[in-house]
């Protein structure tokens, strides 16, 4: 969000807090130490098994009003069959009713599984810890349990930090494996963006002196273990809009159900009421009621996986939703650092010249700079790097902050030469102190490259002839590698991005058109962001930023996805809705797809089930009443069995289907960027025919394998 | 020219007829209710009904001008048949008893037209032209009012006003229904039906006895009748009478002007939310259902086995010959997708599949086209239903016409979809359940279940249409139809009106790539999958019990 000069570089390279992740922003990390992938894994049914029967609680069965509509069908049925015991059908079906419910309530407990795993290794992290505590210049220790915001506690090398705060003293390496899944160890310091610090993470070295900002409870790392174990859990907007959905339908076949039986009468063939029920469940849309809730859980674990910790559902829908991505350049668009393209020299010097100068004089220079122009030297100019030791005599100047220029003073057959390397103005400075002009060459160049949106450094050398300055070498950003496909991507998608930047225009303008971004700010500061996520909102777009500083706070407040940086302060964390523990800006762009996956599978599901009730009316309405309607024969058009082996085979199927799409609900419905037309023809392919075709086969199947008992088929 | 051709020609010649008036009424329609005039005609209306027609109404407020004019309505067609005895030009016929009188005033304010009633042999000169005309152009007009406002629920943003009630129905009747009705009226009298207020005259048989003919008001009531998708003929025997349809070609016209409205005001829909892709992905959901039904109809009337039916070629028993099988089932289809109700045949003579695809066209909700108004709101509350479920498959939290649709949208959609199938199921099942109403039946079996199905179908849908066979004359039918057709009209257009608000206090959603499309042919294709899934679920074990029953029974 600020440009980053040299001077930062430098510093950030001496406090090396982790950086960005530039790794291909296409692959999240495969594993990094964390609780499980992706995957499914089956043994997870039978371990949920026993929290599904507790689930079976009416009170906790009413949140879903399909299911809820199961478990009264399973004990009516059940009571049905008690009072006819030797009805072998009667019982067939009320426990397959039962494990109807208890498959749903499998898929709920699965998906709440994998969070509890994660929660235990959190919990780990939170071992009760002993504070010490500061009070005026005595220390005191207490448990951690007891610190208040406002207690200062000091942490030396060895201790596990007692709460979140900030460091209001002090330099320590900070070990935050317990939270994000990383080993090395990060920098935390007072004052600036990275002062924050979370309970349960462990000081590696030195000593600092910490501000609690939260109540014991309310720490980061509780609030973690609350959210994914799904405890936080509420039902986001589109999941209470899809209940209600649910809930209709579900009235409407009640309807249909219970009006059926009348009408039956008039027919001459009353209906058993366990039929009856057995139709109700089948109809009734029990495959997406049974693995809605799976599927939110399951979506904010996704983000989980990927070190993503969502504090509500509402945000990950949210992110489905995002129409406007605003990405900070540095770090997400182009690599942290700028590096030399290309020696221009002034007139009457040679590329080769001044590549040597530039070469170096960049010897001595540790910054990602620094070793990019040697990089260059060797690679386009075939100049071997050369060691500090190589040279004797020599006297190296290293780069720093202060003096914003590195170089060498070499004495070679008694004469000195002394060659520097550095900011524009610096190095004219050098130069002219040491009497040598100049020329006007010099900042044609100098100028032209800053145009361009590059960043010059002037190589100057001091010899016998006197000062004089060789050449430009010409800093570029670089877009990291596949972003332009990324943003095409993105813009498939009708995601518009706009990129962030401190940069002048200029160098915005070049930038952004290399990288493929729509838009771009320029200059930007803090009240510049807020102004244009307000001026989105305001055309009725969703916008979605990621930020770490305290001076991003607002705006990450105002955007409706806002993630903040682990590494950030804990006002930034504060005031996003997600916070991404690996630091990564460049997730911003997987989060969207998590959120619209989320919504998909949704979709796709829905539309499954409400496919499946047609191959249901074809197996149970003739078996219903092909006796006193014989014509209605025809519509059993998978010649099912027998009547009872009909309805049977469809009670099975149903609730088979539900243990068989738990994956499903888990992983998400593959996504891919494409279009909403294609999407939505491809999901209508798969779930909408596949769901209208899938039961006549698998109900066909069932009854085939139940023909095969004696006295059913 | 085989009969099957004939009927291929007619539908030809009526889908022609409909492409030329398609535009131009649409946009007319589309001006007249967003024109800033007022007519000197309409000043004079609003200054007698005391009405301000520059107000902008809220929904609740919009609500309350639909309801108190219609209980006024219905209370004033009401009285009026109760004093019809005392009344002059009532051609000496009786006060209509209480229960019926109940039952006629709910069915031609909730635009059903239900008749338990012999027009020639109850209903007077001043009830038929004062009371029942009046209310099919009034009716009419609320239906399109109330579609209006929803479409201008899409079409708005950041306000919750949906126009002035009174404005939108006195425009309606005024600059639509009249204008169209005048020309109308003259066609079919030019075709032969009648026009007078002639008495009763005493009429000699061939076959010896005698017969009674009165004249009335017959073309101007039956023009409204079909294009205002009322449906209460003059006469009992409805459009199947040689004074109301005389002839093929008044039959051609009188479909035409059922379909006239319903189909045109998809484009008053595109105008008006400003995308006529919009109106065309509506319209052809529409033709989509209303072709499908017709060739469906067509094939089982046409293609009906037995020595009888060959020599008649086809299912002829029930269908008047100068209209034939293809006239008779084109109009049969039309009748029930709109809500319209007014019938050229003898449903209950058609076959079993016939009576179901009748049966099952009105059970769809009337919305492929659908009455005059509550098709298109109809048909848009389905399109909301399809958004949410394919807007979920690409990945967004649904939106139509950049608006959201969230919780507080699928609510008031669920219960629109939830009002009518709970009325037709829970008043037949009653129906069934008790011991004296299927004394009512002519047929038993599941042909005598279908009259019954079809009746409440019939009513709560308001298309007014009956299956014949059935006594609908009795307390109990007077009175559960009765209420069946003024809950099945006026709880959804609560719904409705509440949608509409809530959609037009929203700020738009501008479109984007990732952005359902819904102007393109394959959601077109969604709405129809989801109208038939929906429909086709709630109803299957009903219709499985009558119509398919009978019909998989030959």
């Amino acid at each position: 969000m600020t440009t980053r000069t040299i001077q930062e570089d430098a510093m950030s390279s001496t406090t090396p807090a982790r950086a960005p992740h530039s790794d291909v922003p296409t692959g999240h990390k495969p594993d990094d130490g964390r609780v499980g992938g992706g995957l499914f894994d089956p043994t997870q049914l039978l371990r949920s098994f026993p929290e599904a029967i507790r689930k079976l609680d009416p009170r906790v069965m009413v949140s879903s009003p399909v299911m809820f509509v199961v478990l009264i069908g399973s004990v009516m049925s059940t009571v049905l069959a008690a009072l006819h015991p030797g009805d072998w059908f009667g019982w067939a079906v009320a426990a397959w009713l039962w494990l109807t419910t208890i498959f749903a309530n499998l898929a709920e407990a699965v998906a709440e599984g994998r969070g509890k795993a994660q929660a235990d290794t959190l919990r780990k992290a939170k071992t009760d810890t002993v504070a010490r505590r500061v009070i005026g210049v005595h220390e005191e220790r207490v448990p951690g349990t007891e610190l208040r915001v406002g207690d200062l506690v000091v942490c030396e090398a060895g201790d596990i930090i007692p709460g979140d705060g900030d460091v209001v003293e002090g330099v320590a390496s900070v070990d935050e494996s317990a939270i994000t899944g990383e080993s090395a160890p990060v920098i935390r310091e007072s004052g600036g963006d990275r002062s924050a610090v979370t309970g349960g993470t462990k000081v590696l070295s030195d000593r600092i002196v910490i501000k609690i900002t939260t109540k014991p409870g309310e720490t980061f790392i509780d609030r973690m273990i609350a959210l994914v174990e799904g405890a936080a859990r509420q039902k986001t907007p589109n999941e209470i809009a899809l209940n209600i959905l649910l809930a209709s339908l579900t009235i409407v076949f009640l309807l249909a159900v219970v009006t059926l039986q009348p009408f039956a009468v008039y027919a001459g063939q009353r209906q058993p009421v366990i039929v009856l029920i057995a139709l109700l469940v089948c109809l009734i849309p029990t495959t997406i009621g049974a693995l809605l809730s799976a599927i939110g859980i399951a979506g904010m674990d996704r983000l989980v996986q990927r070190n993503v910790l969502a504090m509500s559902g509402r945000a990950v829908e949210a992110a489905g939703d995002v129409s406007t991505l605003l990405l900070d350049k540095t770090g997400t668009i182009t690599l942290g650092n700028r590096q030399a393209a290309e020696f221009v020299p002034v007139k009457g010097v040679t590329e080769a010249e001044l590549a040597d100068a530039a070469q170096l004089s960049s010897l001595a220079d540790e910054t990602p700079e620094g070793r990019s122009i040697v990089v260059l030297a060797k690679e386009k100019y075939g100049l071997r790097e050369r060691h500090q030791g190589e040279l004797a005599g020599a006297e190296w100047v290293a780069f720093t902050a202060q003096t914003r220029m590195s170089g060498v003073d070499l004495v070679e057959d008694g004469a000195g030469r002394k060659v520097r390397k550095g900011a524009a103005g610096s190095v004219v400075a050098w130069a002219e102190e040491r009497g040598g002009p100049v020329s006007e060459d010099t900042r044609g160049l100098t100028a032209a490259i800053s145009e361009a949106g590059g960043t010059p450094l002037l190589v100057a050398l001091e010899d016998a002839a006197g000062a004089r300055v060789l050449g430009v070498i010409h800093l570029k950003d670089v877009v990291k590698e596949g972003m332009r496909e990324r943003f095409d991507e993105l813009r498939r998608m009708g995601i518009k991005t706009v990129m962030i930047t401190g940069d002048n225009p200029l160098t915005a303008r070049a930038i952004a058109e290399e990288a493929g971004v729509d838009d771009f700010l320029a200059e930007a500061t803090p009240e510049d962001k807020m102004a244009l996520i307000r001026r989105e909102q305001a055309g009725g777009k969703l916008v979605a930023m990621t930020g770490d500083g305290t001076n991003d706070a607002p705006a990450l407040a105002q955007a409706d996805v806002g993630v903040a940086m682990n590494t950030g302060t804990s006002a930034a964390k504060e005031a996003g809705n997600m916070v991404d523990l690996d630091s990564n800006p460049t997730k911003l762009i997987e989060i969207v797809g998590i959120g619209k996956q989320l919504l998909i599978t949704r979709g796709a599901l829905t539309t499954f089930s409400i496919a499946n009730d047609v191959a249901k009316y074809f197996a149970i309405i003739p078996a219903m009443f092909a006796v006193v309607y014989p014509s209605l024969d025809k519509l059993n058009i998978m010649r099912l069995s027998s009547p009872e082996s009909a309805i049977l085979s469809a009670v099975i199927f149903n609730a088979l289907i539900i243990v068989a799409l738990v994956p499903l609900a888990l992983r998400g419905v593959r996504y891919r960027p494409m279009s909403a037309d294609r999407m939505l023809r491809r999901n209508l392919g798969i779930y909408g025919l596949g769901g209208l075709i899938a039961p006549f086969i698998g109900i066909k199947i069932i009854d085939l394998l139940l023909s095969l008992i004696p006295g059913i088929g | 020219m085989s009969p099957v051709l004939a009927g291929v020609l007619q539908l030809l010649a009526l889908m022609v007829a409909l492409a030329l008036a398609y535009r131009p009424l649409g946009d007319y329609m589309a001006r007249v209710y967003s024109s800033p005039r007022h007519l000197r005609a309409e000043k004079w209306i609003y200054r007698v009904i005391g009405a301000d027609p520059a107000i902008e109404m809220r929904w609740p407020a919009y609500l309350r001008g639909v309801l108190a004019f219609s209980v006024i309505g219905v209370l004033f067609l009401y009285l009026l048949q109760r004093v019809q005895g005392g009344l002059p030009g009532s051609l000496g016929f009786a006060s209509i008893d209480p229960d019926q009188a109940f039952n006629t005033a709910a069915s031609f304010v909730s635009n059903t037209n239900w008749q338990s009633y012999y027009g020639e042999q109850a209903m007077g000169h001043v009830v038929q032209t004062g009371g029942l005309a009046v209310q099919n152009f009034l009716s009419a007009a609320v239906g399109m009012a109330v579609a209006v406002a929803l479409v201008r629920g899409f079409a708005r943003s950041r306000t919750g006003e949906l126009g002035n009630f009174w404005s939108d129905l006195v425009r309606g009747t005024v600059r639509i229904l009249l204008p169209i009705s005048v020309i109308g009226a003259l066609v079919l009298v030019a075709c032969g039906a009648i026009q007078n207020f002639a008495g009763i005259h005493e009429v000699g048989q061939f076959t010896g006895g005698s017969q009674q003919w009165n004249g009335g008001a017959v073309a101007s009531q039956e023009v409204i009748k079909e294009l205002g998708t009322n449906g209460g003929g003059y006469f009992n025997a409805n459009a199947a009478h040689p004074f109301e349809n005389p002839n093929g070609i008044s039959n051609l016209f009188e479909i035409f002007l059922i379909l006239l409205i319903p189909f045109a005001m998809t484009r008053t829909f595109g105008r008006m939310v400003g995308s006529l892709r919009q109106g065309y992905a509506i319209l052809v959901a529409m033709l989509t259902i209303w072709l499908g039904f017709t060739a469906l109809m067509m094939w089982t009337e046409f293609h009906h086995g037995g020595p009888a039916f060959e020599i008649a070629g086809g299912a002829l028993e029930g269908k008047e010959t100068r209209f034939g099988i293809g006239g008779s089932s084109i109009f049969a289809v039309a009748t029930t997708l709109t809500s319209t109700g007014a019938v050229n045949s003898f449903l209950s003579s058609y076959t079993g599949f016939g009576g179901g695809i009748a049966l099952l066209g009105m059970q769809l909700g009337e919305i492929a086209p659908g009455g005059v108004g509550s098709g298109l709101y109809g048909m848009l509350i389905m399109a909301v239903i399809a958004v949410f479920i394919a807007g979920l498959m690409v990945g967004r939290t649904p939106e139509y016409l950049g608006k959201k649709i969230g919780g507080r949208q699928i609510k008031f959609a669920a219960c629109y979809i939830l009002i009518t199938p709970a009325l037709v199921l829970c008043f037949t099942a009653v129906a069934m359940a008790l011991p004296t109403p299927g004394h009512s039946m002519t047929n038993s079996g599941p042909h005598g279940f279908s009259e019954i199905l079809y009746a409440y179908t019939s009513g709560a849908n308001n298309n007014g249409s009956a299956f014949a066979g059935l006594n609908a004359d009795t307390q109990w039918f007077n009175t559960t139809i009765g209420l069946a057709m003024l809950l099945g009209r006026f709880v959804p257009m609560v719904f409705v009106l509440a949608l509409a608000g809530s959609l037009a206090e929203q700020r738009p959603v501008p479109e984007t790539a990732g952005t359902l499309r819904t102007e393109k042919p394959l959601f077109s294709g969604v709405l129809v999958g989801t109208i038939v899934i929906v429909a086709g679920l709630t109803y299957f074990p009903a219709l499985a019990l009558g119509p398919l029953a009978e019909g998989l029974a030959s």
